[in-house]
Parts: structure tokens; sequence; C-alpha cells
């Protein structure tokens, strides 16, 4: 285990991190902002998966199809806000999660009645499946390397975003105080569309990009959608940046588990028990690590509301 | 979108041809599929090989009508559970075959061996109904072990002098590396075990870097192989022979990987380029009607159809006399697809296991090709625990 | 500083003694208890054997519900990892079973008590969150469950764990036919009672009280910690009875039965039923589990319908199922 192999873990770690961060930011934004859990976020980030693949597939430019399925998304994304979210902003926690459990299985039969049931080939554009030769020996997927260079751009767009502009003053007024940013004139309402639209766009951007690297199928929204819950609970509520530390933190310590927990097992038990004992321990990390944060700070790390 | 249930009922009068005795009431088949749930990729390949058998022989068995019960279960052993009780008690099946997983396949066997319901498998090949709970109801297309056991003797014979084998973390993941290294006779240089559903493979990946093995052997199921694949592809390490048990290099994972899983060797026992007519016919008449080649899955539940029309035919209809319908299925006494087989003692076949390659065969087209034979009438591990 | 708790709940209001506590609706569970005892007599004579055992699960499954139903709405803690206390009690059920122990009421009352200890140990953990923070603790844990049964090979791990030869009852009755049935429906009657009672009991609006104003519970004297904490276990307690009775009806057990999935799939026919009301967890299993099995037999497209069904009832039925439209409370 050289330095070498610790470097390459670590930017796994971060790119892992970079597309969970992609995911929670539209997750906890609508959490925080509309104080609405969406748990048919991850549907969205399948549709954004399926789209992209489709089109990537039809047209073999890998940009339109990134552009196509997150505009396709974000309409999607407006229709069921119309019809649905809206309806549920005043609502209480359980019934949106009723609901939007609903909207999860909807969803699924839809995918399955236009695309069929089996994963769907997404490739991976010719540019870059290669591998890049970083630090002089390591050959690294030029992929992920951009994984991670994207995912960094949405970060800090993101925070120029919420921090720097009107618009993202006039989202923010609207998260602390409603009433008093209604009275001021602002139109809420159409706040939330965009909030919430915005969010869809992310989890569609994230479904694009994770599309090449894994299965395109029903279901992929729900496996990934847990370690995104993991995450906002981490960063706190209603925090971009939060979000942020959280997914980068996830992101390293289930890598870091992964990578470094079964070997060093090996070195102290007898090989059985440190299989089972390894993989299982790197399963649950990422909740030993909520469960420890939760522990020392039990608002998340960045609460975003007092 | 609604899509009904295929009860094929032939309302046709029989022509008392082979229907000598009572015969007027139907055969049921309960087929639980896997539409929905993580194998339902491989569910539409089980129900195509279904549909395309049925057609074969115009919706009889053994030339008596027969009604197949095809209901999804979402591939969630509890609910294969209640859909095989519902099976027994309400629609009193003769025969019962569907899904794809060992977890589903052992959930349903306590209800169906107690009510005597022969369970043709049309996938899962359980170590336990091959040893300790080996049961003369239940009959193996094949033993989950040996596929790896193949493999193994395969990995033996290229000359790869160490490897890094990697499965998820659990029973079946272990088996299955444990059917490998029963024949591996090289070093293993790592034993990798990743969380079951894992989306992210560059933690694993690395370490198999900084081995260097001369191949890698994987047991990744389903998404599992087809992430995994994608992403050691993509991390530049296509150099590195990777092998797999068939069901990680079928035609559903070549049509959702593409070129990236070219060269993959691959083991089986059972090959669509497979010479013998039976399976001739059978690849022709799956092209003709869904335009695609055959996956080992659909081979297997053609068959399994194929099975029960002969076992049907031979007991002349009387499918109530159990002890009889069973020693006509042990029998085997049909044209299989595999090619020539017999059953063990535990009722797992004695048969051939090929190495497949995937390449472009002479049209173009990506699939798997058929390189030779590894273990000639092979039998699987655990008959010796079975006391039958 | 406001109790994060109320975001979370709507207002369920105390159970009233109105006219319609009166005739119809005390009548009612006398009258269902009576058609379901008398089921297993009849169905054969009506073609409906197999629906026996289909009455029996669901009975199990309400019991399930029944307990989260009280955490949920009488408690006001959403628990997110039920599931997890089923695998609990169906696996105490299988450790016994494995080392030679058959009879089911040793199991049964084991399947409590070792799930009521796995509730007093991770409630002791949890109880200390409240809202968002308190649902995705209990989810940690039962995905932490799920994982360990996933890779503990001594009982099947993924492949589950077959029950090959049943469990007793007890030499007298195992040779009643039906008797089974009839405990289960005994063991769900009582809950059912219970449930209707505890409402008004001192602890019930104990509980109910913190659950809408923990800071006054708090200050008038009450320990809130150790009410909150009696209530996780007992419906932890309740719900590993379930899932060892749910592991003697199916005589199988695999850790699918403690998935993400089923504890969502317990959450929503909590709510879909009504939470808080007594006939809630009877309604949200009933319309559920019944739409499962019969949507799967007439089509392969069977999700989007039972979405479509949780759409309508959170915007045409806020209340539930037994509740009407009754209008929650906006938060």
């Amino acid at each position: 285990m050289d330095v070498i192999f610790v470097f390459e873990q670590l930017l796994n770690g971060v790119g892992y991190g970079l597309m969970l961060f992609l995911l929670a930011a539209g997750l906890t934004l609508v959490f925080g902002i509309m104080d609405t859990l969406n748990l048919a976020h991850g549907s969205l980030y399948m549709v954004g998966a399926y789209l992209a693949a489709r089109v990537h597939e039809a047209s073999g430019s890998f940009l339109l199809a990134i552009v196509v399925a997150v505009a396709g998304t974000k309409i999607l994304a407006l229709l069921v806000e119309v019809l649905v979210m809206r309806r549920l902003y005043r609502r209480d926690h359980l019934s949106q999660v009723l609901a939007t459990i609903g909207l999860i299985m909807i969803a699924d039969d839809a995918v399955r009645a236009i695309w069929g049931p089996s994963p769907i080939m997404a490739p991976t554009p010719a540019w870059l499946s290669g591998p890049v030769t970083l630090l002089g020996s390591l050959p690294y997927p030029s992929y992920r390397l951009m994984l991670i260079v994207a995912g960094l751009l949405v970060a800090l767009g993101l925070y120029l975003l919420v921090n720097h502009t009107r618009l993202g003053m006039i989202v923010r007024a609207g998260a602390s105080n409603r009433r008093m940013a209604e009275l001021m004139g602002v139109r809420v309402n159409r706040v939330f569309s965009f909030v919430f639209i915005l969010g869809a766009g992310l989890a569609a951007l994230a479904g694009a990009l994770m599309g090449p690297i894994s299965a395109v199928q029903i279901g992929m929204g729900d496996a990934i959608l847990i370690p995104a819950l993991v995450v906002i609970v981490i960063g706190g509520i209603g925090s971009v940046r939060g979000a942020f530390v959280a997914a980068l933190l996830v992101g390293l310590i289930d890598t870091a588990g992964r990578a470094f927990l079964p070997p060093l097992l090996h070195v102290m038990l007898p090989p059985a028990l440190a299989a089972d004992l390894g993989s299982g321990l790197a399963s649950i990390a990422m909740y030993i690590l909520m469960a420890t944060v939760l522990a020392l700070k039990p608002s998340g790390l960045f609460p975003a509301r007092g | 979108m609604f899509q009904l249930k295929k009860t094929t009922l032939c309302m046709a009068l029989s022509l008392g041809i082979l229907s000598a005795s009572q015969a007027a009431e139907p055969i049921k088949v309960g087929v639980a599929l896997d539409i929905s749930g993580p194998f339902a990729a491989i569910g539409v390949e089980t129900r195509d090989g279904i549909e395309l058998a049925i057609e074969k022989l115009g919706g009889k068995l053994g030339g008596i009508d027969a009604e197949f019960l095809q209901t999804d279960f979402a591939g969630n052993p509890q609910q294969a559970n209640q859909l095989a009780n519902r099976f027994i008690q309400k629609d009193k099946i003769d025969f019962f075959t569907g899904p794809v997983a060992s977890n589903a396949a052992l959930a349903v066997g306590p209800a169906l061996f107690a009510a005597k319901v022969p369970f043709l498998s049309s996938n899962p090949g359980p170590s336990q109904f091959a040893g300790k709970q080996c049961n003369p109801y239940f009959f193996g297309v094949y033993q989950n072990d040996t596929y790896d056991e193949a493999a193994g003797v395969l990995a033996n014979e290229a000359g790869y002098k160490n490897a890094v084998i990697i499965a998820p973390n659990y029973p079946a993941g272990k088996d299955h590396l444990g059917g490998f290294k029963r024949t591996y006779k090289g070093e293993i240089k790592e034993e990798i075990y990743t969380k079951v559903g894992q989306i992210d493979y560059a933690a694993e990946i690395a370490r198999i870097r900084s081995e260097k093995p001369d191949a890698v052997y994987l047991f990744l199921p389903g998404a599992m192989g087809i992430n995994f694949v994608k992403q050691f592809v993509g991390a530049g390490l296509k150099d590195i022979p990777l092998v797999a048990p068939g069901f990680s290099a079928d035609q559903d994972v070549i049509a959702a990987v593409g070129d990236a899983v070219e060269n993959m060797q691959n083991t089986a026992h059972w090959a669509h380029d497979l010479d013998n007519a039976a399976n001739k016919e059978f690849v022709q008449a799956f092209r003709d009607k869904y335009k695609r080649y055959p996956t080992v899955y659909a081979a297997q539940s053609y068959d399994v159809v194929m099975a029960m029309d002969a076992a049907v035919r031979d007991v002349k209809g009387n499918v109530q006399d159990r002890e009889a319908l069973v020693a006509a299925l042990k029998n085997a006494n049909f044209n299989s697809v595999r090619g020539e087989f017999k059953y063990g003692a535990n009722n797992y076949p004695i048969q051939n296991y090929y190495v497949r390659k995937i390449g472009k065969n002479a049209n173009g087209e990506l699939t798997n090709i058929l390189v030779k034979t590894i273990l000639p009438n092979h039998q699987d591990a655990y008959v010796a625990e079975c006391k039958m | 500083m406001q109790n994060n708790n109320h975001a979370m709940m709507p207002a369920v209001p105390l159970p009233f003694k109105s006219r319609q506590e009166s005739g119809w609706f005390l009548f009612a569970p006398w009258l269902v208890l009576g058609v379901l005892a008398a089921f297993p007599l009849v169905a054969p004579l009506l073609g409906l054997d197999y629906y026996v055992g289909f009455v029996q699960r669901l009975m199990i499954y309400s019991i399930a519900v029944s307990s989260l139903n009280f955490l949920i709405g009488y408690g006001g803690m959403v628990a997110l990892g039920h599931a997890g206390f089923l695998g609990i009690g169906a696996y105490t059920l299988v450790a016994l079973l494995d080392s030679g122990q058959d009879s089911v009421w040793l199991a049964w009352g084991l399947a409590m008590g070792v799930s009521a200890l796995f509730a007093l140990l991770i409630g002791s953990i949890s109880i200390r969150t409240r809202g968002m923070y308190f649902i995705m603790i209990t989810l940690a844990f039962a995905q932490m469950l799920y994982y360990l049964a996933v890779s503990f090979s001594r009982f099947g791990g993924e492949d589950g764990y077959g029950i090959y030869t049943p469990l007793s009852l007890g030499s007298w009755l195992d040779n009643v036919p039906h008797a089974l049935y009839w405990i289960v429906l005994l063991i769900a009657a009582l809950v059912f009672a219970m449930g209707s009672r505890v409402a008004c009991s001192r602890f019930g609006l104990a509980l109910q009280g913190i659950r809408d104003n923990e800071v006054r519970m708090g200050a008038m004297g009450y320990p809130v910690y150790a009410i909150r904490l009696l209530a996780f276990v007992v419906a932890g307690a309740f719900a590993g009875l379930a899932g060892a009775m749910l592991a003697v009806n199916n005589n199988f057990v695999s850790p699918s039965m403690m998935s993400f999935g089923e504890s969502a799939g317990l959450l929503v026919m909590v709510i879909l039923g009504g939470m808080g009301h007594r006939w809630g967890p009877a309604l949200g299993v009933v319309v559920w589990l019944t739409l499962a099995e019969v949507l799967k037999l007439y089509t392969d497209y069977w999700h989007w319908p039972m979405g479509l069904i949780l759409l309508l009832s959170v915007f045409l039925l806020p209340a539930g199922l037994a509740g009407g439209s009754r209008r929650r409370v906006i938060k």
C-alpha cells in the first residue's frame, strides 16, 4: 500500500462524494426551503440517466445527451411540481412521504413501459474512455476526473447562485421567513417552483453523468437515495454547504472503508472472519459516521435553520 | 398498457391421440416470474423462453391442455413464498417453475415439497438442494458452483498463475468463490468481498490494480457486474483478462455494457451456438420471434417446459400420481437444448460445461462464442451430502 | 424553541366519545371478530380455502402495523426502520429452532423479549434525536441489521432460512385444524383491544401529551425520555412478535423482510389506514396487501395503480382511510 494507492483512493472518494453532492444538493434545498421531503428525487435521477443514455446512443453526442436529459427532466419536474408537489408544501411530512412514494411507484412503471425492464446501455464517450496518467505513474480513468471537475464546477455555481445573486437572496428570504418575504412582494410560489426544478436539474445531471459508469435500470434511484438522505442529515438539512462537506465525508469514508478496512483486518484476523467483518463494516461505515456526527451535533454539521 | 396474464386455455377438443384417460382437467403450471425487482431483466428472458415453448407445444403438455399461471413476485423471497402458497392451495398446480434467484427457490421449497409439487428450476441451483436439503421434488438445471468450478479449470488451462477473485459479501458470493477455489490451482492473490448492490467499485479496482494479477475472476450478478465491468475497463485495466461465470456475461450484460465486455471468457452449461438439433431449432425460433439471441435463462426455461411435456406424456396424463410423475421427470426423456445429460442422485444434472468468449460473430454482433468443452460430464460437489 | 415534532406530525385528535362511539361503532369490533372467527369454517363451503391463509397473513401484518401506528400516531415518533424488529423476531425464532427447540410459544415469547431488548438499545440512542434525525437514525439501525443478516451465513444469509419441520403449538393444539389461525386471531384481537384502550390510558395520554408539547410535559414533571423509550420498546416488542408469527406462517425467513422497502411498506400502511385511529392498521393492511395480491394477477404494471392510490389518499383522504376526509391541521 503506497502513496499512489492512497492518492487514487482519495480521488475515488472525492469523485463518489461529488456525485452524491449533486443528488443531495437538490434534496436538501427542497427540504430546507420548502420543508418538503421529496423521496421521488431518486426517480428524477433515474429519468435523467435514461434520457441521457438514450440520446447519447441515438445521437453520438455526450454533451447533447446531458443537455437533453437535464432539460427533459426539468420539464417533467415542472409538471410534477404543478400537479403534485405544490399541494404538498403545506402538508405534514408524512403526507409528503406517502405522496412521493406514490410518485416513485408511478415513475417505475412509466420507465418500464417506455424503455423496458432490462438495464440499458449508457455509452461512455470515446474521448473519455481511456485513462489519464497522474503523478507520473497512476493511470486514472479520465471519465472519473471529468466527474470530479464537473462536480466542483456545479458546487461553485450553486455557491455563487445562492450567496451572490439576487435570485439566491430571494430564495434564502423565502426560506427563512415565507410570510415576510411574501409581504415584501416576493412571489414565493415562483421561488418554490424554481428551487424544485433546480433540484431536479441537479439530480438529472447526476444521473446523466453516472450513467456510463453504473447500471441504468429501474430502481437505480432508490439505491442512491439512502446515501443521499444520510448526506443531508449529516450536513444539516437545508444547507448546501453542509451537503457538500457531508457528501465528501461520506464518499471518502465509504471508499476508505472498502479500500483499507479489509486489508487491515486481514493482517489482524483470520481470513474468513476478516472478509465477513471487513465488508460488513464497510457497508455500515456511513451509518456509523452519521450516528457519530448526530451524537456530537444533533442537527447536523451546518444546520440551516436556527 | 395492461398486459393480460397469459392463461393459455386452449378450448380445442383434444384429438384423443395421447390423452387416454380423464384428461379433461387442464394441467396447471405455476410460474413465479421476476417481472419487477432486481432480476427483472432476466425474468424477461425466463418468460420469453416459456412463451416460445408454449407456442411450440400449442399450449399443451403431453398432448393435454395446459394452463400457465404467470405472476410477478418482484424478486422478493417473501412474496415468492406467498405466491407459491397461493398456487398450491388455490390453483392446485401440478408443476412449479420461474424464479431466477436462489433465495426465492429456497423460500418456496418447503411449501412445494410438502405439497408434492415438482419444482423444475429454470435457473437457481442452490447447494442446499443439492446436498443436505435434497428432495425428490426438486430438479435443478445446474448447481450454482459448477460454473465457477469450470472457470477454475479454465483459468488453470489458460495458464493464469495467480488471480484476484471478487464477489458480493453474502452466502451465494462465498459459495461461488468457493467453487472457483475448489478447482483453481493457482495463487489467489486477494479475495475481495463487496457490498451487495454496490454501485461504485473504484476502491476495489484500485486494489486489483496494485496487485497486478494474471486474471480477475468475478461473481457479480446483475447490475453489480455491469457496473464493475464498465468501471474496470474505464480504469484502463482492459489487459487483465476477466473470467466470469456465464451469468455475468450473457446477452443482457452485453446489451448494457457494450464493447467494454469484449473478450471476457465465461463458463456455462450451454451456449447458443451449441451444435445439436434441439438447440438449433430453439435458437432459430427464438431469433425469429424476439429478434435477438437467447440467453442461458431463456434456454433453461424452454427446456423446463419441454421436460414437463415429456413427463406428462410418459405418465399418460396422470399427473396426480406424483411418484410416477417424479420418476418420469427423472428420466428426462426429452431432447434438451443442452444436448445429452442425465440426473444425478440429487436430481441435479451431470452434464458438460463449456467455455465461451464474448466477441463479434459473423454478422458483426457482439455475443458469446463457444470455445470448447472444459468439463465433460461434470457432477456437482454436493451430491455426497444428499441422503436421497 | 419549537418542538420539531410538530412539523412531522399532523395533529391527530384525541379519541372522542361522541355519538360515533355508540351503537354501530361499539358493535363493529365484535362483528368483525365473529366473522373472522367463523371464516375458516365457512370458507371451504365457498371454495375460499386458500384465503384462510391470506387472512391469517393480513392479521399478522395488522399486529406489526398496529405497533408502528402506536409509535407514530400516539408517540409522534416516526420510525423508518421498524421492519428491523420484524427481522429480529423472526431470526430469534430461527435461532431457537436451529438449536432444537420447536415450541411456538417459547419462540414467540422469546422473540418479543429479544426484540424488546434491541428496541431498548436502539431506542436509548435514537430517542435523543427528533424529527428527521430520528427517522434517519432508526433507518440506519435497520440497515445495519439487514446487512448483518445478509452476511451471517449461519442462518442462510441472503438465501434465507427454510423451515422444513413446522413448529409445535403444543401436543393438544397441533391436532386442532386451523388452530394457528384462531391463535393469530386471538392475538390480533388483543392487540386491537390494547390499541383502543391505550389512547385513554394514563400512559397513552402522557405519551400524546409529550408528542404535542414535550417542553410542557417535562416541566410538569413527566419523565419524558423514559415514557418515549417505553413506547419504543413496546412497539418494538410487538413488531418482533409479528415477525416471529410471520416466520411460522411462511415457514421461511430471509433478510428481505427487514429491508428498507418493507419498512417503507409498513409506514405506508400506517398512514394510508389512518394514523392514531384504532381501525387504521386493519384498514391499511387490508387495502394495501389485497391490492398487491390481486393486481399482480391481472397485469405486469401493478405499481402505478398502487402509487396512484397513495396520491389519491393523500389528497382526498388526508386522515387516512379510517379518518376519512377529516382535514389534518396545517403545520
